[in-house]
């Protein structure tokens, strides 16, 4: 930041020699400027707002039939009777962005590790860039390929995982039914692929900022690269870690086309991850050009308010968790 | 003393070995997915996807066109809406807010819009600009991906921005130049590369979005350039063809798959080159 705070924004003031009409073009090019950059710093900042309100705005009709509670709480989706509830798409959100989560987070953690501590100087660059390309490629293109060619294969392996996890008494229920490649746990393993680059780009940020005073010592003393990553690092980058963690929930709960392919877009709640469900995105992306009643529309928008609230209050402790460490850095330094 | 020592070593080891796999498992889904776009991909590229728009379903005859078009028209009009705003917006931070509260509160907000699903911003779209016209319309579609482009412009812009030295600046209004004529002909040549970054990583972003699109621009069978009304778009396209059970169209989903992830990864890759230049450049 040194030297950048040039307050070049302060009128510089003509010298009284100049003549005026010269002065006066130049004082008005400058508050022309500064009006525009004015405007599209409110443009920039303003849009977050505008999106909830109008987005609560287009579904006051379904909130008004439905209410808070009863639209939350209901299963019943039914466009024909125009009865909407919410509560198979909550679960199935939540339900397939955990499971990302679960998967993304400890793989995430260890190619930034990895990228970090482990790797020879030569392949940490190509590594970094390739799993940086992950986020690169489209939404839609992780959906294709995992209709078209990971479900087929991800079905063959799916009697063995009913036949090994099936049987655990507790969670057996959860790996039971039929292999059909399409279902919960397939979106919640390409959401998983999706958030790695996302989760571990902020790791290994976060990881390098760690001064090497505290890295070198925890070495000095006979620490493995394991209690080093573990008992050092990771402590002392914690909220970041956790920002980037959240910062990987929020693109997995709004994450729409990937999910709508693999999903299997069912309405109804079953306990089995094999069965096909649909989350707040997918049943938007297919119900959307659809519906042709008001009240259809305006609950899907609904679903959308519901999404938003949920996403909105996850990005905003992410960000707010990966400022924390900026703020201890500047402290530190 | 011994037991303990092996005891840490074989975590050690056994731990640098899980997170090697965790490295092999992101480049090999890397990998696997761009293998299979190049395999179905070039197997449904076909000359006539550029010249003819969309053939009926289930016959041999391909064609594009009409998407290609739409999609380039999109981006151009997104690009449009976005740049200017995303520039000046990223310049007011980084030369008239500097550090103040409120240039912190913008920045805060659009790191926040930053990560904002894009399904959201569709819906906005939706209820902002095709709700009160009466239909979808390719205008929408274009206000949808300007926003969803603008935080990734303002965030470089302001970091590339603050990059440029005091002196430069200095100089520039020691020599009598006003704020703006700084900004525009000093502080912004300083800063062109990094400031093309960030464009050509928005446009990266944008160019495969299919969800806001859906609520917005939705698809058009035929050909048209009216802003103001649907308009073929590739990213629908792949969505709509690769869902329908006609062989042909679900070629041409796996070639338009192709041509996008092509078209991002190299928008990516120069602006990475471009990104390498900055920081040479320091």
């Amino acid at each position: 930041m040194n030297g950048s705070d040039v307050v070049v924004g302060v009128d510089t003031g003509p010298a009284s020699e100049e003549p005026r009409a010269a002065a006066k073009a130049w004082l008005s090019g400058d508050s022309l400027f500064h009006a525009a950059a004015v405007f599209a710093a409110v443009v920039a900042a303003t849009t977050l707002f505008g999106t909830v309100i109008a987005i609560a705005y287009d579904s006051r009709l379904s909130i008004h039939t439905f209410g808070i509670w009863g639209f939350l709480k209901s299963s019943e989706w039914n466009p024909v009777t125009q009865t909407f509830g919410a509560f198979p798409f909550i679960i199935g959100t939540l339900v397939s962005s955990a499971i990302a989560m679960v998967l993304g987070v400890p793989v995430s953690f260890g190619i930034a590790v990895f990228i970090v501590e482990i790797a020879p100087e030569w392949i940490k660059r190509p590594v970094a860039g390739a799993i940086e390309l992950l986020a690169a490629i489209p939404s839609i293109v992780y959906g294709l390929w995992g209709l078209v060619v990971f479900a087929p294969v991800f079905s063959q392996m799916e009697p063995w995982i009913s036949n090994s996890f099936g049987k655990i008494p507790g969670i057996g229920a959860l790996f039971q039914g039929p292999p059909m490649g399409i279902g919960m746990l397939t979106a919640g393993i390409v959401l998983a692929i999706m958030v790695l680059p996302y989760i571990s780009s902020i790791m290994r940020d976060v990881f390098m900022v760690v001064p090497s005073s505290l890295r070198e010592s925890a070495y000095a003393l006979g620490a493995t690269t394991w209690e080093v990553a573990w008992d050092v690092i990771l402590p002392y980058t914690r909220s970041a870690v956790i920002g980037g963690i959240f910062l990987g929930l929020g693109r997995a709960l709004g994450e729409t086309m990937a999910v709508t392919f693999v999903i299997g877009n069912s309405n109804m709640i079953s306990t089995s991850l094999l069965m096909p469900s649909a989350t707040i995105p997918s049943v938007l992306a297919n119900e959307f050009t659809e519906a042709t009643s008001k009240l259809y529309v305006s609950s899907l928008i609904y679903l959308g308010l519901i999404l938003i609230a949920v996403t909105l209050t996850v990005r905003f402790l992410a960000v707010l968790l990966i400022r924390h460490l900026g703020r201890k850095e500047g402290a530190a330094a | 003393m011994t037991r303990v020592l092996a005891r840490r070593r074989i975590i050690d080891v056994v731990s640098k070995i899980l997170m090697a796999v965790a490295t092999v498992i992101g480049v090999f889904f890397l990998f696997w997915i761009i293998w299979a776009t190049l395999k179905f991909g070039i197997s449904g590229l076909h000359w006539s996807l550029f010249t003819n728009d969309t053939p009926p379903p289930g016959t041999n005859q391909f064609g594009l066109r009409n998407a290609f078009i739409g999609s380039l028209l999109l981006l151009a009009l997104s690009m449009g809406i976005g740049v200017p705003i995303g520039l000046m917006a990223g310049t007011w931070l980084a030369e008239y807010g500097f550090r103040s509260r409120t240039a912190d509160t913008v920045r805060f907000l659009n790191d926040i819009m930053l990560s904002a699903p894009s399904i959201e911003i569709g819906l906005f779209a939706y209820a902002a600009v095709v709700a009160p016209m009466g239909h979808f319309s390719a205008l929408a579609g274009s206000v949808a991906l300007s926003i969803l482009m603008i935080p990734i412009i303002v965030r470089t812009t302001d970091e590339m921005l603050s990059l440029v030295g005091g002196d430069v600046r200095e100089a520039a209004i020691a020599l009598g130049a006003p704020a703006w004529v700084v900004i525009t002909k000093v502080t912004w040549k300083a800063a062109r590369a990094g400031i093309l970054t960030g464009v050509l990583i928005g446009l990266a972003r944008i160019s495969g979005e299919t969800a806001p699109l859906l609520f917005t621009a939705l698809n058009n069978q035929y050909f048209s350039a009216n802003m103001l009304r649907p308009m073929a778009n590739i990213p629908v396209v792949i969505f709509q063809f690769a869902l329908s059970p006609y062989t042909n169209w679900q070629q041409m989903a796996w070639a338009a798959s192709f041509i996008t992830v092509l078209f991002v990864l190299v928008l990516s890759l120069v602006a990475r080159w471009f990104l390498g230049k900055v920081q040479v450049a320091k």
